[in-house]
């Protein structure tokens, strides 16, 4: 097994809003992006040895029966010191991410907020709304130990440390999710002109799109379409309106609503999209939001979602426990429940026709060219699965996910 | 200028009960801090390499060159693989415990043997 060499920091993308990074900011990104690979790739997989060599035999010599539940084996691996020692780097290296990437935003304070400010000032594009209120499943606690999350202000008025998740991604992604960002957006479209090769759509929806850096690829691969950007909350969508400005769009909207009751009329989307979002809200909320896009799409319209894949009844009890990981421990609680739920039952009961549903999967699409020919990158979420690549195969291919959806009824 | 703590913000706690995974939560905080050190150890070097780098091509070494500095390609590899070295070699312990997991005949305890012998 080849260990991977992730890219330099110094080749990501940069865009009208990037905050300045130092060279030392830089070189501590190296380290972290290096890091992240060695305990993808070098630590992780010990975790099972730990699991087969010593928590396993513990518990079969204790109960005399196989392990009937994830959450079980969760409590028991809590003793492994070799389990211990990996979970503390994992959400160590995450909160160093965090760290280093509201340093480089924070010490640049005024100058970023008075660029923001600049390029929203009276841009009809940028559409806030203060009586939308942040669902209590967003605020109980900060997802992906990001401090604020989406929706915290530093001063009212202003776009918190949002950048600041931009700045780290490449860290904890290790490029996985290209040069700017934006590799899951750029497979949605790749999936979609595949998939759909004629579909046109005019209006289109990102629901829970934070500050757009996946959905800025829906609008240029259809430039003749107009995109809304919708979240609950408004600092990503100051950063990311001005971000979007930045780099040139003119056909984005910005809109502050939540998924789940909008004030959009009926039938005005052609398309709704969500990434990565329905796994962060709630059983309730995932329900209100596909019936609420049943609602927003015109007959013919298209609803797509991409999530990791959830459980089938035969994934095995190991894979549910590394795969349930990030929703105990990485502060992304609903992703156990959601983890269990069958989308397609989901669909059906917000209205979509069973004979309209599909799925499958993508690979996050790195853009040519950017990185070094001899970086590879890792998946966060299987990372032995690239650590079995060719460091020139896997430079092309990223973080893998599911996508599933439906079209409304005509 | 806004009077915000940019030292205290950037430290700032994610909302949410932390998990500490080792049995005493000293040992997750001596941790953490190692890791923060080691991360500006890396720092240093890397800055280190820039200036070596800057002095062979004969660029004058300042504070606007060494942050203007892009590796080439076959920098940023031997960058990339000192970082790689470099974090193999503080997680080594970690490295080993593993291969003693993975094969118990390096586990042989030596004290054991040392005692049985001596009790011949
Ligand atoms: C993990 S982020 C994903 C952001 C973005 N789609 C991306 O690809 O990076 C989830 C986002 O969904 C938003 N969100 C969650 N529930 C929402 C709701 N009911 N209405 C609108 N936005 C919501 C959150 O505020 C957050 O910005």
């Amino acid at each position: 097994m080849s260990a991977i060499l992730p890219p330099t920091y110094d080749r990501t993308g940069r865009h009208g809003l990037t905050p300045e990074v130092t060279h030392d900011d830089a070189a501590r990104f190296n380290f972290l992006t290096n890091l992240n690979v060695y305990l993808g790739q070098r630590v992780f997989p010990g975790i099972k040895q730990a699991f087969e060599k010593r928590v396993k035999p513990k518990h079969l010599a204790r109960t005399g029966v196989d392990f009937t539940s994830h959450r079980d084996i969760r409590d028991e691996m809590r003793a492994d010191p070799y389990y211990q020692a990996w979970a503390a780097l994992r959400v160590n290296t995450m909160e160093m991410r965090q760290q280093a990437g509201r340093h480089v935003v924070l010490r640049q304070y005024d100058a970023m907020t008075e660029k923001i400010r600049a390029a929203n000032a009276g841009k009809n594009t940028l559409q806030l709304d203060d009586k939308v209120t942040v669902p209590e499943y967003l605020s109980q606690v900060d997802n992906h130990w990001m401090p604020g999350s989406y929706y915290g202000e530093i001063v009212p008025g202003d776009a918190g440390a949002v950048a600041s998740y931009e700045v780290g991604l490449f860290v904890t992604t290790a490029g996985s999710m290209s040069a700017f960002g934006d590799g899951a957006g750029r497979a949605i479209v790749k999936f979609v002109k595949e998939r759909f090769p004629n579909f046109q759509p005019k209006r289109i929806l990102d629901l829970g799109g934070a500050f757009g850096i996946n959905s800025l690829p829906l609008a240029a691969a259809f430039p003749d379409a107009e995109l809304v950007v919708m979240d609950v909350g408004a600092p990503a969508l100051r950063y990311g309106h001005a971000r979007a400005q930045s780099m040139g769009y003119t056909n984005v909207q910005f809109v502050q609503a939540n998924g789940e009751h909008t004030n959009f009329p009926a039938e005005s989307f052609d398309w709704i999209q969500t990434t990565m979002t329905l796994h962060e809200t709630s059983a309730n909320a995932v329900v209100n939001i596909l019936k609420e896009c049943q609602r927003l799409l015109k007959p013919g319209g298209l609803m797509l979602h991409l999530e990791q894949p959830n459980f089938a009844p035969e994934t095995p009890l190991w894979e549910r426990f590394t795969r349930d990981w990030d929703a105990w421990y990485n502060n992304e609680p609903f992703w156990a429940k959601f983890h269990t739920m069958n989308v397609f039952d989901l669909m059906a009961d917000a209205g979509f026709a069973r004979d309209t549903h599909f799925d499958g999967r993508a690979k996050a699409d790195i853009e040519a060219g950017r990185y070094q020919p001899w970086a590879g990158t890792l998946s966060r979420h299987s990372p032995e699965q690239k650590a079995a690549m060719s460091q020139q195969e896997s430079a092309r291919k990223g973080e893998g996910w599911y996508l599933f959806g439906a079209t409304k009824s005509t | 200028m806004t009077n915000i703590d940019v030292n205290a913000l950037a430290n700032a706690k994610a909302k949410g009960e932390r998990p500490y995974f080792f049995d005493d939560p000293a040992v997750e905080r001596v941790l953490s801090i190692t890791m923060a050190v080691a991360a500006e150890v890396a720092v240093l070097r890397e800055r280190m390499d820039t200036i070596e780098r800057l002095m062979e091509s004969g660029t004058a070494v300042t504070k606007a060159s060494i942050d203007a500095y892009k590796p080439d390609d076959n920098a940023a590899r031997e960058r990339q693989e000192w970082h790689a070295a470099y974090v193999a070699r503080i997680l080594r312990i970690i490295h080993q415990e593993l291969q003693a997991l993975e094969d118990e005949s390096l586990n042989v305890s030596s004290k054991k043997l040392a005692d049985a012998q001596a009790d011949q």
